[in-house]
């Protein structure tokens, strides 16, 4: 009996057990057919090997770096000059967001009680969402800005100083990762991506060379506007909005 | 910046960011490549990078200083590439039309070629990497493990956590969509 394509294969890659083996060698020498499938996979195979992988882009090495950076436990990278070196804000939102985020998209998963329940701890938190409301809420309007502003720029063909967009997409990226990792650990999916595709476009901004060559800016805006990420930024961010305004006429018993 | 692996890893465990930086712009390439062939999605590819190098930031003071740093980071980076496939696994859909439609363009293109065109590279190239991108997500997993990691087939189901023989069959599909693809590349 012939062997079977999968036969084949499983002598290709010495997947075979002692009996099957033995009669897949011998048939093969005493079959040319079937040898003349096996050298035709083979080659098939070779071919494969031929192939290179996909090569990363162009700077990927200071893209991967930027982007783990940001994320390597802060102990490690002495929390102290992190926190001289930060502006104070930065320092400010971070331990904010870690403190109460989770509470605040937590929250939003569980259904609101009907009336206003009025114990101590309950104002806290609502206080405390208040904050955060408002913390994303700005985070969300300053990158929007940064965003529109690469977006904007003249076309030109020389190389780009963008330097200034450097430095805030650099102090964004913190907080926006805190933001993102509270996103996803509380199963705001929606939020978790938009901030993960900031993340990504702020780690470019904030990893290019300053100047910046004309193709690689271009690059950065085709990014940005591929994704329509300004419109979803924009969304997200009324959507907090909304959120806070409601929470404030809550507080006020409106 | 340190010259040799050892000397950075040596450096970056007791906390020097700098020499994890060489480290990083060392090998992320290389790990980019390997997770692009296991994955076959830039994005997918570029977050195996960076939970990678997280990983091996972690586990440093296990790193064996006589050991091979790239061997040791090439390891990691299967686990992780192992670990996205798996979990986004459950939101595979189904492939069975995008495969029908392949192997047609496939049969329309064996009529085409003459065979001195056939054995110029980066035609062949593009092709094979059209059959890579035709693969499901598990079939691509298993058959790069298979192919190019060299784990057995018992590995492979534990790895990706699938059934005894789903991990095979998915090996067998996917060399036939290889065949398919690249048979008229080669002279019979
Ligand atoms: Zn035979």
């Amino acid at each position: 009996m012939h062997l079977t394509e999968d036969d084949l294969v499983l002598h290709y890659y010495g997947e075979m057990t002692g009996a099957d083996e033995a009669r897949a060698t011998g048939h093969l020498t005493a079959c040319a057919s079937c040898q003349a499938s096996y050298t035709q996979l083979q080659r098939v195979l070779a071919i494969v090997d031929t192939a290179p992988a996909v090569d990363a882009p162009t700077g990927f090495e200071r893209i991967a770096w930027a982007r783990l950076e940001a994320a390597l436990p802060a102990r490690r990278r002495g929390w102290l000059s992190w926190f001289v070196l930060s502006p104070a804000r930065l320092a400010w939102a971070a331990a904010l967001v870690v403190l109460v985020a989770a509470a605040f998209f937590a929250g939003r998963l569980l259904p609101r009680p009907a009336a206003p329940v009025t114990t101590a701890s309950t104002a806290a938190e609502k206080v405390r969402e208040r904050i955060l409301l408002v913390d994303l809420g700005d985070h969300l309007d300053r990158t929007q800005m940064v965003l529109v502003e690469l977006v904007s720029a003249d076309e030109g063909t020389g190389p780009v100083d963008i330097s200034t967009e450097q430095a805030r997409a650099q102090q964004l990226l913190a907080a926006n990762r805190l933001y993102r990792q509270t996103a996803v650990s509380t199963g705001d999916t929606a939020m978790a991506s938009v901030l993960d595709d900031l993340e990504r476009v702020l780690v470019d901004v904030a990893a290019s060379p300053s100047p910046v060559s004309q193709a690689d800016f271009d690059a950065v805006r085709r990014r940005i506007e591929s994704k329509g990420l300004l419109f979803k930024v924009r969304i997200v961010s009324s959507e907090v909005r909304e959120r806070q305004r409601a929470a404030v006429q809550q507080q006020k018993g409106i | 910046m340190p010259h040799t692996d050892a000397a950075a890893v040596a450096l970056a465990r007791d906390g020097d960011s700098e020499a994890f930086r060489a480290l990083v712009e060392r090998h992320s390439r290389a790990v980019y490549r390997l997770a692009h062939r296991m994955t076959g999605s830039p994005q997918d590819a570029e977050d195996v990078v960076q939970e990678t190098f997280l990983r091996a930031y972690r586990q440093l003071g296990r790193f064996e200083s006589r050991a091979n740093f790239s061997t040791w980071l090439h390891r990691i980076a299967v686990n992780c590439s192992i670990d996205l496939i798996r979990s986004r696994h459950h939101r595979e859909t189904s492939h069975d039309a995008a495969d029908l439609e392949f192997a047609d363009a496939a049969n329309d293109e064996r009529t085409e070629h003459s065979p001195e065109r056939l054995m110029l590279s980066t035609e062949v190239q593009d092709r094979v990497n059209t059959a890579m991108a035709s693969l499901s997500r598990m079939e691509r997993a298993a058959f790069v493990l298979r192919h190019f990691e060299g784990l057995s087939i018992d590995e492979i189901c534990q790895a990706l956590g699938m059934k005894a023989n789903a991990a095979k069959h998915s090996i067998f599909r996917a060399v036939r969509k290889m065949r398919v693809a690249l048979e008229p590349f080669v002279e019979s």
